[in-house]
């Protein structure tokens, strides 16, 4: 069965903090919901703990930077691996996840490698 | 190749290839293997019919070949076993398909072409492609855009339908309200597209409005108790009606006050106005804002003249509009 990526971009937050108790609370209740199909998936600290690496050409020299690579009113701040039986499933479970109504979620199909 | 083979060939080309190709589509689960399959058909069809004939049934003779075509196609291409297995699926088919099975299959690919995770220029492009049974070339000539872009266009979407496995189903009745808007958005903008010609030197385009019409009908067959499909394909006939009475003889728009009334199309109209009755019969309680510029547009199409135009029933249509255009109504960009 296909996988996608459920990348969920909203304000960002410090989900650690305990005034996000309430919000964590939504995300517990729709990975229990979704439990069938989520195959793994992560809540990122805040943009601000963020190191952009980059190495000038293959072998280079390593730059390391503060922050994201963009900033932007929205920022992605975790993730979700759904395996579904085609997008219109994936899309109907993304709906579900509480950064679609607090920000956004994309979707992104999974490459199979070597299959 | 004889003219009468020509001919019969190029009907079959626009009034069948659609349906073969829908069925081609779900057969081998990838559109631009059945458009290539559909295409040796094709070939081999001029070829053969000239030397010995048409068949006795030129539209299952393409179906055969065209699956044979596939099969060949998929053998040189093997390289991977579930690419095999649709080999078999086709192998196993091998009777024309019945009505009601190609009438799905023409109902997924209207879905899939329009579904709403693809952008409304990839629907447009896709559908005149697979449902229109328009060349690369004639897509790209009809949307004015580059060839090139057109292809890249083209292949990207076919992609994205096959990568993000968006799939070739046709949606429950409980989805339809979610989906179906996405559908009719893309048969209005190529209308729109034709009727209000936002590129190139005519003022009407008048390929982009009969394809238009041809999908908005093909809908109606397919779900005729759609009322916002009907209401559709109504606004579509009754503002085409007016196609010849529109344009002046330099070329320029007429507004409505000045058009020839005489040079409207009675049948048009007929058949617009008996089919706003129908979607409104079907949706009395909250109409879909086509059906609800259909009314608008009967209105026009009965007056004797503007002047002696029912005024005061076009304006209560229009607070009715204001009410029902939740629903986004698609405006040439």
């Amino acid at each position: 069965m296909p996988q996608y990526l459920a990348l969920t971009y909203t304000a960002d937050l410090d989900w650690s903090d305990p005034d996000q108790a309430a919000q964590m609370a939504e995300y517990a209740d729709f990975r229990a919901a979704a439990a069938a199909v989520i195959r793994g998936g992560a809540v990122l600290y805040p943009t601000a703990t963020a190191t952009t690496v980059r190495v000038g050409g293959k072998g280079g020299d390593v730059v390391n930077t503060d922050g994201p690579y963009a900033e932007t009113k929205e920022a992605l701040t975790g993730f979700y691996l759904l395996e579904c039986a085609d997008l219109d499933e994936a899309l109907a479970w993304a709906a579900q996840i509480p950064a679609a109504w607090g920000g956004a979620v994309e979707v992104r199909p999974v490459m199979r490698l070597g299959s | 190749m004889s003219r009468f083979t020509a001919d019969l060939l190029g009907a079959l080309t626009r009034d069948e290839s659609t349906r073969i190709l829908a069925t081609l589509i779900r057969l081998t689960g990838d559109i631009t293997l059945a458009e290539d399959a559909l295409q040796d058909a094709m070939v081999k069809a001029l070829t053969t019919w000239d030397s010995r004939g048409i068949p006795d049934h030129p539209r299952a003779w393409v179906i055969v070949t065209a699956r044979r075509c596939a099969v060949d196609r998929i053998r040189r291409e093997a390289r991977r076993t579930d690419k095999e297995a649709s080999a078999m699926a086709l192998f196993d088919e091998r009777e024309d398909p019945p009505e009601s099975v190609v009438r799905d299959d023409l109902l997924r690919l209207v879905f899939t072409c329009c579904h709403p995770s693809l952008s409304l220029d990839a629907r447009v492009a896709l559908s005149l492609k697979t449902l229109g049974g328009l060349s690369t070339p004639e897509v790209a000539g009809a949307l004015l855009v580059p060839e090139a872009t057109m292809a890249k266009r083209l292949t990207r979407t076919k992609q994205k339908i096959a990568q993000a496995h968006i799939p070739y189903r046709v949606p429950a009745d409980a989805e339809l309200p979610g989906r179906l808007p996405a559908v009719l958005a893309t048969v209005y903008l190529i209308f729109n597209e034709g009727y209000a010609a936002s590129g190139g030197d005519l003022a009407v385009r008048s390929d982009l409005v009969d394809e238009a019409i041809r999908l908005a009908r093909l809908l109606c067959e397919l779900m005729p108790d759609e009322a916002s499909v009907l209401g559709l394909l109504a606004l579509l006939l009754l503002q085409d009606s007016r196609r010849a009475a529109r344009v002046g003889q330099a070329g320029e728009l007429v507004l409505l006050a000045d058009q020839d009334r005489s040079g409207w199309d009675g049948e048009k109209i007929v058949e617009g106005v008996r089919l706003v009755g129908k979607a409104l019969q079907r949706s009395p309680d909250r109409p879909d804002s086509y059906t609800v510029q259909a009314a608008i547009a009967a209105c026009h199409a009965l007056a004797p003249s503007y002047v002696d135009t029912d005024w005061s029933a076009i304006a209560s249509w229009y607070d009715v509009l204001l009410t029902v255009t939740d629903t986004p109504v698609v405006r040439p960009g």
